[in-house]
C-alpha cells in the first residue's frame, strides 16, 4: 500500500481505508478513556496499562495484515486487540473479568485473546512472547503457508535475553516474523538511555542479519509504509524484519502511575502531546479533501456510542460461572491426537 | 518381543510418531548432524530431514519460547533439553506460557508439547549436572510430569505424550538410556496417569518411579531373602498421580515406603504421602517413610556422591523400619 502523498487524490475506495483507520484510532482513544473511569470506579481490576499516544502504530501495523496472520502483543494491548478487529463489548468485558469477555474473563487487561481472529495473547512477562511469535513463524514456515507472525514489544524488552535468542533463530531460520518494537521511550519509569547502552535500537538487527527500519510512530502513513515493505519481505520468499517503531505513551505506565512526576516531566509529554497520531492523521485527511470537521466530529460521536455501549455490555454481563475456576486447566479428557 | 535399550526404546517412539504425524518435529540442541547428545535421536536427521529435526543454538529460553509458540498454531513439538538441568533457563516459557496458555485464553489456545530429556544423576558430574526438578514441574497446574523407568514404557509413554494435547514435562533417567527389556513392536501406547505394579507382594509396598524402580526392585529381593514381599509400585506419572494404584497397594500391605532420587524437602514424594494419610489413614500400620537423595549439592567425589544417593540397602533399612523390624 503507498502512502498518502499530501495534495494527491485518492480513490474512493482508499479514501474510506483511510477514513476508517482514524476511526479505529479513535476507537482506542476513547475506550481506553473509557477503560481508564471504570478502572478508577473499581469496576477494572488488577493492572490496567493504557495506549493512549501510540494508537497510529497498532493501527498502522495491523492494517497491512490479512486474516490467518498471528499477532502477539504486551500487556498493553487493548489498542492492538481493537485494531484487530476483536469488538470492543468483548475486550471491555474482558477488562470487566465477565463471562462474555473475549479470554472468558480468565485473563483480563494483560491476557486478551482471539484465536478465530489470530490474536494469541496479551502477554505479561516482558520479552516472553518473543521467542512464542518467532515459534508461530517456524510453524509458518515449516507448512510453507505465506501466513506471517507479527510480535509487539515495548524497548525495555530489547535488554532480555529473550529478545536476543528469539531473533537470532528468525534471522538463521529467515522466518516470516515481524518484530514491532514501540519504542516509547520508558521501560515503566527507566529511560531507555538509562537501560540500554546503545540507544539505536534497529541497529541490533544487524547482529541477526534481518532488515531494520526506523519509523515515525505518530505517522499513520509512515507506519503503514513501513509495515507493507515488512510484510512483502515476510510473505515471499520470507525474511524477518525488526521495526523500531518510535512513538509516546501520553499517560502512566499503568493506572497507578501519574503522567508526569518522576521519571518525567509535564513540559516533555506536552511537547509529545502536540504530535498526537490522531490529530495528526485527520489534519492529514482533511488537507488531502477526504475529511471535513464535521464528518470528524460525527465519527467521534459514533466511536463515543460504541464504547458507551461496550461499556454498558460488560458491565451488564454476568461473571463467569463458579465451575469456570476448574476449566482449562487441561485439555478435555479424550481429545489429542 | 524385541529386546531394547531404553534409549532405543525413545527413538523408536519417535521414529513412529513422526511417520505417522508430520505436525511432529524434534528441535533442541545436537538433536540432528550430531546425532544427540545421548544418541536418542540418532538417524532422525536422515530419515526426517532437516526442517523435522531441527538443530539449535544453545539458547534454551529461545527454543523452548519457539516450540510453545508452533504449538500454539498448532504443530506437536517435541522439545529436546540436552539435560533438564539447562532447562532451568527456559522455565519461564515452560511455566508462563505453555503451562498457562490454555487457562489464561479461557480455552482457546492449547500448548500440545513435549518437554524432554534426562533428568536426575548421573555419575560424578556434580551439583548443575545431578538435579531432580520433578516436583517443581509437578507443582503447577496446567502441566503433567511423565517419568518412565523401563525401554517398554519410555516407548508407550512418550508416544501417548506426543498425542496428548497438553503440555508434557517428560523426564528420562539419565542412567537408564542403557538400560535394556522387552519393547512391543508398533502401536505401544501407554496411558499418562497410570501407575503400574512392577513386583507384587503382600507385606510393604514400595512406591518409586524413574530410577527407584530399578533401585526398589533390588531392595524387594533382597527383603525376598528374609523373607518379606514387597509390592514395588511404579507410578510412572507424577502428575496426573495414580491415587487408586497407591491407595490400593497401600490397603493391602498397611506399609509403604517412598523412594525418589531428589531432595526430600517439599519433594514429590511429600505429596504421595499426604495423599494416603489424607485418605487411607485407618489402613496404615505405620509411618509412611520417604527415601530420597541428601539434602545437598551433589558432589562431585564418588564415595561423597554414593552417599548422597538413594540405594536399594537405604530402602531396605527403610521398608524394615515400616514393618517393625529395626
Amino acid at each position: 500500500m503507498a502512502t498518502p502523498k499530501a495534495g494527491r487524490k485518492a480513490d474512493t475506495k482508499t479514501a474510506e481505508k483511510y477514513r476508517q483507520y482514524l476511526r479505529q484510532m479513535l476507537l482506542i482513544r476513547r475506550f481506553e478513556e473509557k477503560a481508564g473511569e471504570a478502572y478508577s470506579l473499581g469496576q477494572i481490576g488488577g493492572f490496567c496499562h493504557l495506549y493512549i499516544g501510540q494508537e497510529a502504530v497498532a493501527v498502522g501495523c495491523l492494517s497491512q495484515l490479512r486474516a490467518g496472520d498471528a499477532i502477539t502483543a504486551t500487556y498493553r494491548e487493548h489498542g492492538h486487540a481493537l485494531a484487530r478487529g476483536i469488538p470492543a463489548r468483548a475486550v471491555m468485558a474482558e477488562l470487566f473479568g465477565k463471562a462474555t469477555g473475549c479470554s472468558g474473563g480468565k485473563g483480563g487487561s494483560m491476557h486478551i485473546f482471539d484465536a478465530s481472529l489470530g490474536f494469541l495473547g496479551g502477554h505479561g512477562i516482558v520479552g516472553g512472547h518473543i521467542p512464542l511469535t518467532t515459534g508461530m513463524g517456524f510453524a509458518f514456515k515449516y507448512r510453507q503457508t505465506d501466513q506471517v507472525a507479527v510480535c509487539f514489544f515495548g524497548e525495555a524488552a530489547i535488554n532480555n535475553g529473550a529478545f536476543h535468542e528469539a531473533l537470532n533463530m528468525a534471522g538463521i531460520w529467515k522466518l516470516p516474523c515481524i518484530f514491532i518494537c514501540e519504542n516509547n521511550r520508558y521501560g515503566m519509569g527507566t529511560a531507555l538511555d538509562r537501560a540500554t547502552a546503545t540507544w539505536n535500537i534497529s541497529e541490533r538487527a544487524t547482529s541477526y542479519d534481518m532488515s531494520r527500519e526506523v519509523v515515525d510512530g505518530q505517522d499513520l502513513g509512515e507506519v503503514m509504509a513501513a509495515m507493507d515493505r515488512a510484510v512483502i519481505r515476510a510473505r515471499r520468499p520470507s525474511a524477518p524484519t525488526l521495526l523500531e517503531i518510535r512513538t509516546y505513551r501520553f499517560v502512566g505506565h499503568s493506572m497507578s502511575d501519574p503522567i508526569h512526576g518522576h521519571y518525567r516531566t509535564k513540559e516533555e509529554v506536552e511537547a509529545h502531546r502536540k504530535r498526537d497520531p490522531i490529530t495528526l492523521w485527520a489534519e492529514r485527511l482533511k488537507g488531502d479533501g477526504l475529511l471535513d470537521e464535521e464528518a470528524l466530529e460525527r465519527m467521534d460521536e459514533e466511536v463515543k456510542a460504541e464504547v458507551q455501549d461496550a461499556y454498558d455490555f460488560a458491565d451488564q454481563s454476568p461473571d463467569p460461572e463458579p465451575e469456570m475456576l476448574w476449566k482449562d486447566v487441561y485439555a478435555p479428557v479424550g481429545e489429542g491426537r | 518381543m524385541p529386546v531394547l535399550t531404553y534409549r532405543d526404546a525413545l527413538n523408536q517412539a519417535l521414529r513412529e510418531e513422526m511417520a505417522r504425524d508430520k505436525d511432529v518435529f524434534l528441535m533442541g540442541e545436537e538433536v540432528g548432524v550430531y546425532q544427540g547428545a545421548y544418541k536418542v535421536s540418532r538417524g532422525l536427521l536422515e530419515e526426517f530431514g532437516p526442517n523435522r529435526i531441527v538443530d539449535t543454538p544453545i539458547t534454551e529460553l529461545g527454543f523452548a519460547g519457539v516450540g510453545v509458540g508452533a504449538a500454539m498454531v498448532g504443530l506437536r513439538p517435541v522439545i529436546e533439553f540436552m539435560t533438564w538441568n539447562f532447562a532451568l533457563l527456559a522455565i519461564d516459557q515452560i511455566i508462563n506460557a505453555a503451562a498457562k496458555m490454555r487457562y489464561m485464553s479461557g480455552g482457546q489456545v492449547g500448548v500440545p508439547i513435549v518437554f524432554r530429556g534426562p533428568a536426575g544423576a548421573a555419575l560424578q558430574l556434580a551439583a548443575q549436572h545431578s538435579q531432580c526438578f520433578e516436583a517443581m514441574y509437578a507443582h503447577i497446574p496446567g502441566l503433567k510430569v511423565v517419568m518412565p523407568a523401563t525401554p517398554a514404557d519410555a516407548k508407550g509413554l512418550l508416544k501417548s505424550a506426543i498425542r496428548d494435547d497438553d503440555p508434557i514435562v517428560f523426564m528420562e533417567g539419565e542412567m537408564l538410556y542403557n538400560t535394556k527389556g522387552e519393547v512391543p513392536e508398533g502401536e505401544h501406547l501407554v496411558p499418562i496417569g497410570k501407575a503400574e505394579i512392577k513386583r507384587a507382594g503382600d507385606h510393604v509396598t514400595l512406591l518409586c518411579y524413574s530410577k527407584t524402580v530399578s533401585l526398589c526392585l533390588k531392595a524387594a529381593e533382597l527383603l525376598a531373602a528374609d523373607g518379606i514381599e514387597a509390592e514395588v509400585v511404579d507410578l510412572r506419572t507424577i502428575r496426573p498421580l495414580d491415587l487408586e494404584a497407591i491407595f490400593t497397594s497401600v490397603s493391602k500391605t498397611h506399609r509403604a515406603v517412598m523412594a525418589e532420587e531428589g531432595w526430600a524437602f517439599a519433594g514429590a514424594g511429600a505429596q504421595v504421602v499426604d495423599e494416603i494419610q489424607k485418605t487411607i489413614f485407618d489402613e496404615l500400620d505405620a509411618p509412611v517413610l520417604r527415601v530420597t537423595g541428601a539434602d545437598v549439592p551433589m558432589p562431585y567425589n564418588k564415595h561423597l556422591e554414593k552417599a548422597a544417593k538413594v540405594s536399594p540397602e537405604k530402602i531396605v533399612a527403610a521398608a524394615r523400619r515400616v514393618l517393625y523390624l529395626e
